[in-house]
């Protein structure tokens, strides 16, 4: 019975309806008091309704422009303890406006399976398999031997034992990854030969540098790991970007994993992924800065940005360049360029939106602007 | 006879090229030599001044629509260029039909069936139609063609592009319809009208022309001179060079800043403003002029406060309101008071300036014209009057980065020479009063006047739509005020009555005893149906219960600014009008009960006891000895370094947290022991300037100066000054500040003080552009968003961009942060019923 006072209700956001029912719940209200509660939260909302017209985009670009005059440059901001440095303030909001290919500081926050998540042995093992891990990193020593010319490396065994790589691994993990080389286990190292029969020395001294660099284990591009306790569970914070095959990993829990590169998700996980991680960007900038912007203009700044489908940033060659009308491109930035291509194209300006109507002196179609007369006259027959 | 206007409302405009037939056909005259003017200084006929080209002196009648000055709009006239010349803002654009075209047939490199199965152009090789082997042509900079290392003259390229047929040049992309390939090289140049390149005569009698009659100047003399030659048979070399010549004058006509061409100068050495320039950039014609105008009846001066003016008042100078007018339309009702004012004239003030006649004639008022325009006033004249108190203005304080920075006052006119304001409009405007200079506009119609009274007044806009809170509230003194009145002040009667009627409120209820509360003077102001409940900074609960403050103090967390929960609970329940009429009254209020009991801080403020400074001197030592032991584990190597971090990145974390930690200490301290009455500590309390630390800075220590993030790094070799010994990590050493501001700081010290200080300037002075330039892009990009009918937010050509406005369809603006408020209503419906 109580349900279907609420489905009366059909102009309010469920979101509202059920705060409304927890509210009264909370209050023990019952039936007319639940009425009443519900007509005044609707004469509330019809109230706070935006009024057609509103030119609700330039309110956006106040709300946030304003305050980025107030926001610090140059802030670092250290997650947690460490040295993940991540840009933060006016350079990361006009990194994100701009929709750079690759943010200044690639980011990724990876989640944990629940199982593992709270548990700090496992958590580091996972984290551990996601760092990109070189040759270099688990062995003591390179060394070229000129006599038996061939390259000796010492691997280091307590590390190979925090990294969970064997020797045995390393030798067919060199094989395969140097396709020219053969690589044998001895006893204390483990022995490099060029498989070609001539050679020169500095062919030697170079194989040593791309065996140092060798990719054994983790994630491709992934610098550096930390495990941060973040609301009762642990959280890897990974520096580089490569989302995909941190994805892939085990013990990753993939649906919460997010990463800072805007690109990144979108190419991963589609355009609305997109438009929610550029959501959760700004809003870090604006939360770190200890200002206050209301979601909705960060809202409709993220759907302006993805609303044609991809990507685009808040530039001449973004947003702004894919206005129809030529006199608004051509006031924002590289007007000759707009006017000689739009005369070639012999483009028709229709004079829909604001600024070509303030160059011409006449009501710009928004706010009061917006409403006109229709008046319907009769046949003078 | 009334004039009528004819309104035209342009419907879309076309971009295209113009082509010689276009260009004959517009044009009013055939311009001929390059002289301007004869030896009477009259314009030559066929001259680039020429009267035909429309007038720009007074007086003068143009020759080909007879308007005056400001009536005829110029008129084009054209001029034959022996030669054909490549058009440098097409260069490229004449590249690509070169490239793409058949150097036989003039097809589109492309077969028929490859154009079925959309494949893409593919440059040289053979012509898919005539069979003719093709050649590479290349664009040599800036405006030459080069195929197969043979120069294409501009005619061979013309002849070329007039032989594409409308299809082939619609497959390259190019609308023919609106652009002509062939129309890219010019045979006839269009000369602009005088109208857009006026000349100045000079104090001397001199004329000076403007940078664009020169540049055609020069065009028409060696067009002149190619002419002659051509005619007389010179060698084709001469005639070569002057073709080129030709070319860079009409080259540098349409732009002056092309990379390989030498910039065309005047005898100065200043590069010419041409075409191009007199468009791009910000001094440029869109943004400068089209994006931006320049308005009348609008006036600039100084900003100092006066709180006892309303918020929605200005006060302005009398000289300003005796400038500035307002047009108003002579009726029956008003006839007697306009004539009163026109007989004031110009210098009396309430006069009048001007007066426009029914037939849209300006008369100006003057001793002599007075009485003939009194005799000549009938309803429909317009008397441009003085303003008056009431009057509407719009004001403004650049930078204009959000809609409260432009907002609707009331004229007060005021003696002085500066606009007045109340200080509690600072917050929205920005301002302050070190010198700022502030706007002011008189809107000219009604329609103008109305959407300012209604949108723009200062109390449509005191809650800012950015998070919902309100940015105009009680500031500074008056948070102070009342937080002192509804703390523990108590008046007499007769005060609190004069302090009552002092600010404006003649109609109030106090108790009929000797002695009247502070709480109960506060209640005095508030409406007697009003109800709330609410928290003061302490987190301390703050109740009104039916107009009157039974609980708690009233401080910067219900009447300041940002979150005065106190004002948007006013505002929510009486409306815009009320709401701000109540918060200007208990800004008097505030400011009254200073004026009534004094308020002052002084130096004697930071008074520190002889125990307290004791104490936290001993503080000191012991941070001190902390920090050298870490250093000193440091230096033996015992220090263990936190995860991520190197040994010597730990160390400077601990040093600056233990240093931090002091400097808080320090501010507990002196917090415990500085009385209660202290005016400073009052200050920091109530929210209404300043906090504890900047007591303790003054009082005790400022405490460690931080650069980046960390204490201050070396500037020379392992120390940050001469002063030092090298590799000193201690506290002085590396920029922490021992002194207080009042006892004084050392030179080291106040060294390090300035670094930050410095930092701290430098960083606003690279945000401004950055930010400036980001809001910009912000608002080009979004400024045609709108909600439409249906709530959906559109763009200027109706495409969705949010189904419905943030999800909810609520506006920030209108309601508590963007939400709405259940728990309230919840408890009210609980409480009420």
């Amino acid at each position: 019975m109580a349900k279907s006072i609420y489905e009366e209700y059909t102009e309010l956001p469920q979101k509202l309806l059920d705060e409304v029912k927890r509210e009264v719940e909370a209050h023990n209200l019952k039936g007319d008091q639940v009425k009443r509660v519900l007509d005044r939260v609707r004469t509330e909302f019809e109230n706070a309704m935006i009024s057609p017209g509103e030119a609700i985009g330039i309110v956006t670009a106040e709300s946030i422009g304003e305050p980025g005059t107030q926001m610090t440059l140059n802030v670092f901001h250290f997650a947690g303890v460490a040295e993940v440095a991540v840009t933060l303030g006016l350079p990361r909001l006009i990194e994100l406006l701009d929709a750079r290919k690759e943010p200044s500081t690639p980011r990724i926050e990876v989640y944990l399976e629940k199982d593992i998540s709270k548990d700090p042995v496992k958590v580091k093992r996972v984290a551990a398999s996601i760092k990109e891990t070189k040759l270099w990193e688990v062995a003591d020593e390179f060394t070229v031997n000129m006599s038996q010319s061939r390259i000796e490396v010492y691997p280091n065994k307590s590390k190979m034992r925090d990294f969970v790589i064997t020797e045995t691994q390393l030798v067919k993990m060199i094989t395969d990854l140097l396709k020219n080389v053969d690589a044998r286990a001895n006893k204390d190292f483990i022995s490099i030969k060029l498989k070609a029969e001539t050679f020169e020395l500095k062919e030697l001294y170079q194989l040593r540098e791309k065996v140092r660099e060798l990719h054994v284990k983790g994630v491709k591009g992934i610098k550096q790991v930390l495990p941060i306790k973040k609301d009762n569970e642990f959280v890897v914070i990974c520096v580089g970007n490569n989302l995909k095959e941190v994805m892939k990993t085990e013990g990753v829990d993939f649906k919460r994993t997010v990463t800072n590169d805007i690109f990144m998700t979108e190419s991963i996980l589609g355009v609305e992924a997109a438009r929610q991680a550029i959501m959760n960007e700004a809003i870090e900038v604006v939360e770190n800065q200890g200002l206050d912007i209301d979601i909705r203009h960060i809202m409709l700044l993220a759907d302006v940005m993805t609303s044609l489908g991809t990507v685009k940033g808040i530039t001449r060659s973004g947003i702004t360049g894919e206005k129809e009308s030529v006199l608004a491109r051509a006031s924002f930035e590289t007007p000759l360029k707009h006017i000689v291509n739009a005369t070639l194209k012999g483009e028709e300006d229709k004079l829909n939106s604001v600024i070509e109507n303030v160059m011409l002196n006449q009501e710009i179609p928004v706010g009061t602007g917006l409403p006109s007369l229709i008046a319907k006259i009769k046949d003078q027959k | 006879m009334t004039e009528e206007y004819i309104y035209k409302k342009i419907g879309s405009i076309f971009f295209g090229l113009l082509g010689p037939t276009l260009i004959k056909k517009m044009a009013c005259v055939k311009i001929v030599t390059p002289e301007l003017y004869d030896k009477e200084g009259y314009p030559v006929d066929g001259g680039l001044m020429d009267v035909k080209l429309g007038v720009i002196d007074p007086g003068l009648r143009c020759k080909t629509c007879n308007g005056k000055l400001k009536e005829c709009p110029g008129h084009f006239g054209y001029m034959d260029l022996a030669r054909p010349v490549i058009h440098i803002k097409y260069a490229r654009s004449i590249l690509t039909f070169l490239k793409y075209t058949c150097r036989e047939c003039s097809h589109v490199l492309i077969s028929h069936e490859d154009l079925k199965k959309k494949k893409t152009f593919k440059e040289g090789g053979k012509c898919p139609h005539c069979e003719a082997k093709q050649y590479k042509v290349k664009l040599e900079k800036p405006n030459t063609y080069v195929e197969n290392d043979v120069r294409l003259s501009p005619i061979e390229v013309r002849a070329r592009l007039e032989k594409i047929s409308d299809e082939d040049v619609e497959l390259l992309g190019v609308d023919p319809k609106y652009a002509r390939p062939e129309h890219m090289v010019l045979t006839l140049l269009p000369i602009p009208p005088v109208t857009v390149r006026p000349s100045i005569t000079l104090e001397s009698g001199e004329r000076s022309e403007d940078d664009l009659t020169h540049k055609l100047g020069d065009i028409v003399r060696i067009n002149q001179r190619l002419f002659e030659n051509i005619n007389a048979g010179a060698p084709e070399i001469i005639i070569e060079d002057l073709w080129d010549l030709l070319q860079y004058h009409v080259t540098t006509y349409f732009d002056n800043a092309i990379s390989q061409v030498p910039p065309a100068r005047h005898r100065s050495g200043q590069p010419l403003k041409t075409l191009s320039e007199r468009i791009k950039s910000k001094e440029g014609r869109f943004r400068y002029n089209l994006a931006g105008k320049r308005v009348n009846y609008a006036a600039r001066t100084v900003i100092s406060p006066d709180p006892k003016i309303k918020f929605n008042e200005v006060g302005i100078p009398l000289i300003i309101a005796m400038e500035l007018t307002v047009p108003e339309k002579v009726t029956s009702w008003n006839t007697e008071w306009l004539k009163k004012l026109i007989s004031n004239g110009p210098e009396k003030y309430v006069g009048a300036n001007y007066v426009i006649t029914g037939d849209g004639k300006k008369k100006k008022i003057t001793d002599d014209t007075r009485e003939q325009i009194l005799t000549d006033l009938v309803p429909g004249c317009i008397v441009e009057r003085h303003l008056i108190d009431g009057d509407v203005c719009v004001f403004n304080r650049q930078p204009s980065l959000h809609r409260m920075s432009i907002m609707c006052h009331k004229i007060r006119v005021l003696p002085g020479r500066s606009f007045r304001l109340n200080p509690g409009v600072c917050t929205p405007y920005n301002a302050d009063f070190d010198g700022d200079e502030m706007n002011l506009h008189i809107p000219q119609t009604e329609e103008a006047r109305a959407e300012a009274e209604i949108l723009m007044q200062v109390q449509s806009h005191i809650i800012t739509p950015k998070n919902g809170f309100n940015v105009i509230g009680c500031t500074n003194d008056a948070i102070t005020g009342n937080y002192l009145l509804t703390r523990d002040l108590s008046l007499s009667r007769e005060e609190a009555v004069q302090m009552l009627y002092s600010i404006g409120i003649k109609e109030f209820f106090l108790n009929k005893t000797k002695e009247v509360d502070g709480k109960d003077v506060f209640s005095a102001l508030l409406p007697r149906d009003f109800d709330f409940i609410g928290n003061s900074r302490d987190g301390r609960i703050v109740k009104i219960e039916r107009g009157k403050l039974v609980e708690g103090i009233i401080d910067k967390a219900t009447i300041g600014e940002d979150n005065g929960t106190l004002i948007r609970a006013l505002y929510a329940k009486y409306g815009e009008d009320i709401g701000i009429d109540l918060l200007g009254k208990l800004f008097r209020l505030g400011i009254a009960v200073l004026l009534k009991t004094g308020f002052t801080t002084s130096i004697s403020d930071t008074d520190l006891p002889e125990d307290v400074v004791q104490k936290n001197n001993n503080l000191t030592v012991q941070v001190e000895k902390k920090v050298d032991e870490l250093i000193q584990q440091y230096r033996d190597g015992k220090l263990d370094s936190m995860p991520g971090l190197t040994v010597e990145e730990t160390l400077e974390k601990m040093i600056l947290q233990n240093l931090n930690s002091l400097r808080n200490k320090i501010g507990q301290t002196v917090f415990e022991i500085i009385p209660e009455q202290n005016s400073t500590i009052l200050m920091a309390k109530s929210g209404a300037t300043g906090n504890i630390l900047n007591v303790a800075q003054m009082a005790a220590s400022v405490g460690q100066q931080a650069l980046r993030g960390g204490r201050i790094r070396n500037g020379y070799i392992g120390r940050t000054l001469s002063v030092f010994e090298k590799g000193s990590l201690s506290p002085s050493a590396k920029g922490f500040v021992y002194g207080g501001y009042r006892k004084g700081l050392s030179p080291t010290e106040y060294f390090f003080h300035a670094m930050t200080g410095r930092d701290s300037l430098m960083d606003t002075a690279l945000r401004t552009p950055k930010s400036g330039y980001l809001y910009r892009r912000l608002s080009n990009a979004l400024q045609d968003l709108k909600i439409e009918y249906d709530h959906t937010v559109r763009d200027a050509n109706g495409n969705v961009i949010q189904f419905k406005y943030g999800d909810d369809g609520i506006d920030v603006h209108k309601s508590e942060g963007g939400k709405i408020n259940v728990l309230k209503i919840v408890k009210e419906v609980k409480t009420y019923g």
